[in-house]
């Protein structure tokens, strides 16, 4: 069937010129077609239900859980390693854990890296939602007045490096390989040898290398912690994974899978990401949760407050693999 | 009595008015079985206020007429059922509050062609091969579900409260755009379009138009941040821009 050449863009179609200092420019004149809810002040509509009660409960969830982001990370670095009973617990905020001679005391190591997880909610998709309806009011609720009537969306300073979320998703990723290691060593307990000898030589070699120095091997075991570190970085996965950027980039930049090279795998690729993008909201929340709680967990342990149950041990994994376990630390 | 009277009676406080002003006004309707808002509208029509102005032709959800906003959230008057509203409590129906008023419950969506009408048509690909896996056009169905009823225009707060019809052209269109931008013949470059024109940057993806869109598009979700994250390879990303400079390749591969 003969295909007609491609036409060119009709005046109408073109692109209009933008608008003043870079603000698109749909045609229409300032102003014209307005409606009624312009003139709509702060909270004003008709919904009778309580729209209010949404906005709330997510701006308390996000105050609370990053309330204590901030704790753990600014104030709580005495406490950010579990070392004892055999444990190397890592709080996830304090991974990968960098502590370079000239950061002064004063300031948490944390903050060396928190840019990176920080960076990648603040730009996510939904927190984006998230904090522009509860913190903004922009909106707080559909179909309900808003405070300001200026606005400029994403187009503007700082708003517009929303566009580079995909740049802290790729530190994301490179984040999972590290917490994915740090979940192997919260399943390798060390023997108890180090119990006897630990507090003599702690003083002298500080606690890890004396941990290493009096091992008696390592085994695999589970505790309390290590669930607990196991599913922050198991939703932190689920979380990362299901981005609307990795969407893009897997596949959804793609007009035609069916012509593209490696078009069958990357529509299967884009395919499992759509699925967890699906439930991209669940995963935000549940991964800032389990964060907290698996470093909550690791500070009470490391402060002496919860006493770490150990769930199982598999000693008789203690000879085949420690050689190769113990590199890993 | 009719065959599906219930019995029961509902008070429905409806606008009426036009650009000079109006106000809410009060009738009581008989409730049948399975009644929706608009027979009730009908109801009135035909009993009590032959004058009251609405839209509507098909009373299946299907021909985007009859939008409005029931309980001030935006909806069709045909898709939604009265027994879904507490029973006892008057249901109010106004007008869209995006779009000017012509009278009742009448708004004109004009606005809404004029900015279709600037968005560059399907244009298949030269010597483009007219097959393709469904695979390649699963996407792109689910905005073909259209009905352009206008109702997430109505909701977007862009337009609604921030009245940037000259800014952005809303959710309707960016779902129009992303159907042809996705589309695995068409040729078109709407890129430049949706960055400049349609103003994609406006929509901060707050998702109201997935609340209320009656074809249940994932309008946000899969239409505008896919097409956010194509603006994005064009124009945000460094990397990208380097890469297209040195090899000359084209974004969307
Ligand atoms: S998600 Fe964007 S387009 Fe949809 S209602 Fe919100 S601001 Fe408007
Ligand atoms: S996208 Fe949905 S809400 Fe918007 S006009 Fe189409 S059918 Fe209506
Ligand atoms: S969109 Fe939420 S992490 Fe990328
Ligand atoms: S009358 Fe056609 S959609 Fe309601």
């Amino acid at each position: 069937m003969p295909v007609a050449p491609q036409r060119k863009l009709s005046a109408a179609s073109a692109p209009t010129a933008v608008g003043a200092r870079g603000v698109p420019a749909t045609g229409t004149a300032p102003g014209a077609w307005s409606g009624a809810g312009s003139r709509q002040g702060f909270g004003a509509t008709e919904r009778g239900d309580a729209w209010w009660f949404k906005p709330v409960l997510q701006a308390a969830g996000l105050i609370v859980l990053i309330g204590y982001a901030n704790y753990a990370a600014f104030l709580g670095a005495a406490h950010y390693r579990y070392l004892e009973n055999g444990r190397d617990y890592l709080s996830p905020f304090y991974s990968p854990y960098i502590h370079p001679a000239w950061l002064p005391v004063w300031l948490s190591p944390a903050l060396l890296i928190l840019v990176f997880p920080l960076g990648f909610r603040a730009t996510c998709y939904y927190y984006r939602k998230a904090y522009y309806r509860s913190f903004f009011a922009d909106p707080i609720a559909c179909a309900v007045g808003e405070p300001r009537q200026a606005y400029c969306g994403e187009v503007k300073f700082p708003f517009l490096l929303q566009n580079l979320h995909r740049y802290f998703l790729y530190a994301a990723l490179v984040f999972l390989v590290i917490l994915w290691i740090d979940v192997v060593k919260a399943f390798i307990f060390s023997a108890p040898a180090l119990a006897a000898a630990a507090p003599a030589v702690t003083s002298a070699l500080g606690l890890h290398a004396a941990r290493e120095a009096a091992s008696g091997g390592h085994y695999l075991a589970i505790g309390g912690g290590s669930l607990a570190i196991l599913f922050s970085t198991g939703m932190l996965t689920l979380y990362t994974l299901s981005c609307h950027s990795l969407r893009h980039l897997v596949g959804g930049k793609l007009d035609c899978f069916s012509c593209a090279a490696a078009g069958g795998p990357r529509h299967k690729t884009w395919s499992i990401v759509t699925v967890l993008n699906g439930h991209h909201m669940a995963w935000a929340w549940w991964s800032l949760f389990a964060v907290c709680f698996a470093d909550f967990l690791v500070r009470m342990c490391s402060i002496g407050v919860i006493h770490d149950p150990t769930l199982a041990t598999f000693r008789h994994l203690l000879e085949m693999p420690n050689r190769s376990l113990s590199l890993l630390r | 009595m009719n065959a599906g009277a219930t019995g029961r009676e509902v008070v429905l406080r409806v606008y009426r008015g036009d650009a000079n002003g109006g106000e809410e006004v009060a009738y009581t309707v008989p409730v049948e079985t399975g009644m929706v808002v608009l027979d009730a509208i009908h109801w009135i029509q035909a009993h009590r206020a032959p004058d009251l102005a609405v839209r509507w032709n098909c009373k299946a959800a299907k021909c985007g007429s009859c939008s409005a906003e029931v309980n001030g959230k935006p909806a069709l008057m045909c898709k939604s059922r009265l027994d879904h509203f507490p029973e006892g409590q008057p249901i109010t129906v106004r007008p869209m509050k995006t779009f000017p008023i012509v009278r009742d419950l009448v708004t004109d969506v004009k606005w809404n062609y004029e900015i279709n009408k600037r968005i560059a048509p399907f244009q298949p690909r030269a010597n483009a091969e007219w097959r393709w896996q469904q695979s390649d056009i699963d996407r792109v169905q689910e905005f073909r579900k259209c009905i352009e009823c206008f109702l997430c225009q109505d909701v977007c707060h862009v337009l609604r409260s921030h009245e940037l019809k000259h800014q952005f052209a809303g959710p309707r269109f960016l779902v129009r755009i992303a159907g042809l931008e996705m589309h695995p013949i068409d040729g078109a470059d709407r890129v430049p379009f949706l960055k400049d024109t349609a103003g994609i940057g406006l929509c901060n993806i707050t998702k109201c138009c997935t609340e209320v869109c009656p074809e249940g598009i994932t309008i946000t979700d899969n239409a505008i941040i896919p097409l956010k994250e194509r603006v994005v390879d064009r124009y945000y990303d460094p990397v990208q821009r380097v890469w297209r400079a040195i090899t000359g390749a084209k974004d969307g591969t």
